[in-house]
């Protein structure tokens, strides 16, 4: 078993993200890497993430806004994850999100925000001498836990849809080395308004909203060995229909929301406490429309323990 | 075997997903596109007795004598609606639904939409002023124009009045020459609107267009090229309904404008071209409030942006004369040094520190706001809806919505100068741990500009509804509460705001008591 537990990879920390000028698309960045856990193992972890732009793109044009000064976002995240089998697995993750404008009248919000679950499968791996070669999929859905107002973009505690996102994953392992590269569709229900009518393009009477699907396209690589993981990050999410932001205008839940953000991440597992594993982290926006120049800085602790041997805490000191 | 199974979950799972998915995808609709088609209960024939806003004698207008229904020409207009009517598509079909549920309706919708699109208050110069939308170079950014709430009160009244006089003027001469509707002279047309007696010369539809075409291409000049698609969209319509043939159209639009350009004419004489005052002024109005030993106004935004239109005070009221306007003007606000001030800006404090969901939704209804038709216009929704189920003749529809509209542009008068005259400052200025549930307005705080648009819209849709109850008079109480508990409005700017706003409803009710139409069926 303590075998087993060494040949798979483990990370267990997610990232819940879905409001105004952060990262956007990712419901759970857990749900786009090349990881998994062992059977009948569970790994809870709380997270921590801040965060804030000061300049954002208004369509295609890129400004700073005196009556909102710096946006800033936190998030505290309760995820756990289990091993159904050693092919697939699940996480539930719990966030709550405050936001803040460092200008401008407008009143910052705070609440629980979408409660997300995610399955993980891996269908196909091939070893062959240090070559690793995995196929992933995996599908994420998730639910706004409270009733918060996704119609107050840029502080809106997200955009209050149903999501489902499914994920093709492809990780590649050459020793030590990775690649890992995925596609994503993320689908939105319509939402719900406390107003009755609307302008987009043209003037809508109803309180229901129409949210564009996303894209996504995420790539990662670097070092990953049975202790330590270093990985640089590239993420492309788009938006498939919305409306850009008039000149001036405030944003609203199906603006276009397009982001590009690059970062890497820093996992080490101790080995004096068998199980026990940090997570760090940095992700920034080079390019967006209708969106913030977000920089996201995040970091974690979470815990794997064996559900089937009382003992195999222990046994993890190795 | 366990291959097997995870292969099942996994199944089980993309299935569920995707019944969840369908269950909450559904295309948006407009509730307005549901209205049905208007088959008025009282076609009102003696509306050319009901007393007009501006026009004094309808025969000053000219209006064609109409060919015989036996004229070759008329022939020719009858055989192009049976041309149409021959093979309508699906779109030309959607057409004749659309419009069919009234024409004073549908424009005010299309005006509605003109004010979301252009309430959007300008962008700064890299220099921290702001430029102003400028009407003779409409197209130039900052569009013209920026439809702010008293701009765009003013512009539902002025088109709401120039149909109303346009259609009274029409039902003159409706009566005069009083020919029958194409389907009641040629049986091979068909009526795909509910048929009407009233007399189809000119067509009421067509002096509705033409009224809102001739006025928004005063008020809304970048969007002339949409505005009279929708005229041309509307002209076909009744057409391919077998309501009107093409004569009785061209003559409504050409009365329809003829009446409006009374109107254009005292729009462009009425001083809100003035209105957004200068760097003066702006600095004259600090220096009067400094003088009364209160403290001033300031602009909230950064930068710090000139106050929204100070001299709308001066724009020539339709209910009653500017001297009124300062007799309405309520008492002045507690000084902003006293301790009933200090008070009611602690209760400002506590909703603001306090906001549950449920004010914020109150908020956020009401809010009405930058991008949206503004208070005047979501009170023209309120009341669409209602007079919908009314199925009033588009003479009342416009009788209606004139008394309505020119309550809320006075009322925006009265407001502002109310404004300008105490230049009061926002709760958050006297307290900046203050902060809004929506955005806070570029202008001074006593008294609330929702209170007197609410406060009056429900006067007069009250007068005109009776049945309602206090359908009404509850909303304008949301709406003006909505600012309180929003961060936006003290307490005395919302309570004052809604007695004056009621005082000027008045005026509107009164007139609407006397102008010979009643409250109709």
């Amino acid at each position: 078993m303590m075998k087993s537990l060494r040949t798979h990879f483990y990370k267990c920390l997610v990232i819940a993200v879905c409001f105004w000028g952060s990262v956007q698309h990712a419901s759970a960045q857990m749900e786009n890497d090349g990881i998994m856990i062992p059977k009948n193992y569970l790994c809870p972890g709380v997270m921590y993430g801040t965060s804030s732009w000061k300049n954002y793109w208004e369509g295609t044009f890129k400004r700073n806004n005196g009556n909102i000064g710096t946006l800033s976002t936190k998030m505290y995240s309760a995820m756990v994850t289990y091993g159904i089998t050693n092919d697939l697995i699940t996480t539930l993750n719990v966030p709550y999100v405050t936001t803040h404008a460092s200008a401008g009248t407008l009143a910052g919000q705070k609440g629980f925000q979408d409660i997300s679950i995610n399955l993980k499968w891996r269908g196909l791996k091939i070893k062959q001498g240090k070559n690793t070669f995995s196929l992933i999929a995996s599908l994420t859905g998730s639910i706004p836990m409270t009733n918060y107002e996704a119609d107050f973009d840029p502080l809106a505690l997200g955009s209050h849809s149903k999501n489902f996102t499914a994920r093709g994953i492809v990780d590649y392992n050459y020793g030590a080395a990775f690649i890992t590269a995925s596609g994503a569709y993320m689908s939105r229900s319509n939402i719900t308004i406390d107003r009755s009518s609307y302008y987009t393009t043209q003037l809508i009477y109803s309180n229901q909203v129409e949210l564009p699907a996303m894209s996504d396209y995420n790539f990662r690589a670097g070092y990953r060995s049975k202790y330590f993981i270093a990985e640089a990050v590239a993420d492309i999410s788009t938006s498939i229909g919305g409306f850009d932001i008039r000149k001036n205008d405030m944003p609203f839940p199906s603006n276009r929301m397009n982001m590009t953000s690059i970062g890497g991440n820093l996992r080490y597992r101790l080995k004096s406490i068998y199980g026990l594993e940090f997570t760090a982290g940095d992700d920034y926006v080079v390019k967006g429309r209708n969106a913030g120049q977000s920089n996201m800085i995040h970091g974690g602790i979470s815990y794997i323990f064996s559900l089937s041997k009382a003992k195999d805490q222990v046994s993890y000191k190795n | 075997m366990k291959r097997h199974i995870q292969n099942q979950l996994i199944v089980l799972v993309l299935t569920g997903a995707s019944i969840f998915y369908s269950s909450c995808k559904k295309d948006v609709i407009s509730t307005t596109s549901l209205y049905g088609a208007l088959a008025p209960k009282n076609i009102d024939l003696n509306a050319d007795t009901w007393t007009p806003v501006l026009v004094t004698d309808p025969t000053v207008f000219t209006v064609a004598v109409p060919d015989a229904i036996t004229s070759p020409s008329y022939v020719a207009d009858l055989n192009e609606i049976k041309g149409y009517q021959r093979s309508l598509t699906s779109d030309q079909k959607a057409i004749i639904k659309y419009w069919s549920a009234g024409a004073v309706l549908r424009w005010n919708e299309i005006l509605r939409e003109l004010v979301a699109k252009h309430n959007v208050p300008p962008y700064q110069n890299i220099d921290g002023t702001y430029p102003a939308p400028n009407a003779a170079n409409p197209f130039n950014y900052p569009t013209f124009p920026f439809s702010n709430p008293p701009y765009a009160a003013r512009a539902y009244a002025y088109v709401s009045a120039a149909q109303y006089d346009a259609l009274i003027t029409a039902w003159h001469f409706k009566k005069q020459y009083n020919r029958p509707a194409p389907y009641k002279n040629d049986a091979g047309v068909q009526a795909l609107v509910p048929q009407s007696d009233l007399p189809s010369y000119p067509s009421e539809d067509a002096v509705v267009s033409g009224a809102a075409v001739e006025m928004m291409e005063l008020l809304f000049p970048a969007d002339i090229a949409y505005i009279e698609q929708k005229a041309a969209e509307q002209k076909l319509y009744r057409i391919m309904a077998g309501a009107n043939v093409r004569g009785e159209l061209d003559a409504g639009e050409l009365l329809g404008k003829q009446v409006a350009d009374v109107f254009a004419a005292r729009a462009r004489t009425d001083k809100a071209g003035t209105a957004g005052g200068n760097a003066a002024y702006w600095k004259s109005l600090e220096d009067k409030t400094t003088v009364k030993g209160e403290q001033f106004w300031v602009s909230l935004e950064t930068p710090k942006r000139p106050p929204m239109l100070p001299l709308f005070t001066k724009v020539k009221p339709f209910l009653f004369d500017t001297l009124t306007v300062v007799t309405l003007r309520p008492p002045a606000p507690y000084s902003t040094h006293s301790a009933e001030f200090k008070k009611e800006n602690d209760e400002v404090l506590s909703y603001s520190k306090n906001a549950t969901r449920a004010n914020q939704e109150l908020v956020a209804f009401w809010a009405d706001g930058a991008g949206t038709y503004t208070p005047a216009g979501h009170w023209d929704a309120i009341a669409a809806d209602e007079f919908v189920k009314q199925s009033y003749s588009e003479v009342r529809w416009a009788r209606n919505f004139a008394l309505l509209n020119m309550a809320e542009m006075d009322a925006a008068i009265v407001c502002w100068d109310t404004k300008y005259f105490y230049f009061n400052p926002r709760p958050t200025q006297i307290n900046s741990a203050i902060k809004t549930l929506t955005g806070i307005p570029n202008f001074p705080s006593y008294t609330s500009g929702h209170s007197n648009f609410s406060g009056a819209a429900a006067t007069v849709l009250t007068y005109l509804l009776p049945d309602r109850g206090t359908k009404f008079t509850d909303l304008a109480q949301k709406a003006s509460l909505s600012r309180l508990v929003g961060g936006i409005h003290t307490r005395q700017d919302i309570e004052v705001g809604l007695s004056t706003g009621k005082a000027v409803g008045q005026y509107a009710a009164q007139r609407g008591q006397s102008d010979g139409a009643g409250i109709g069926n």
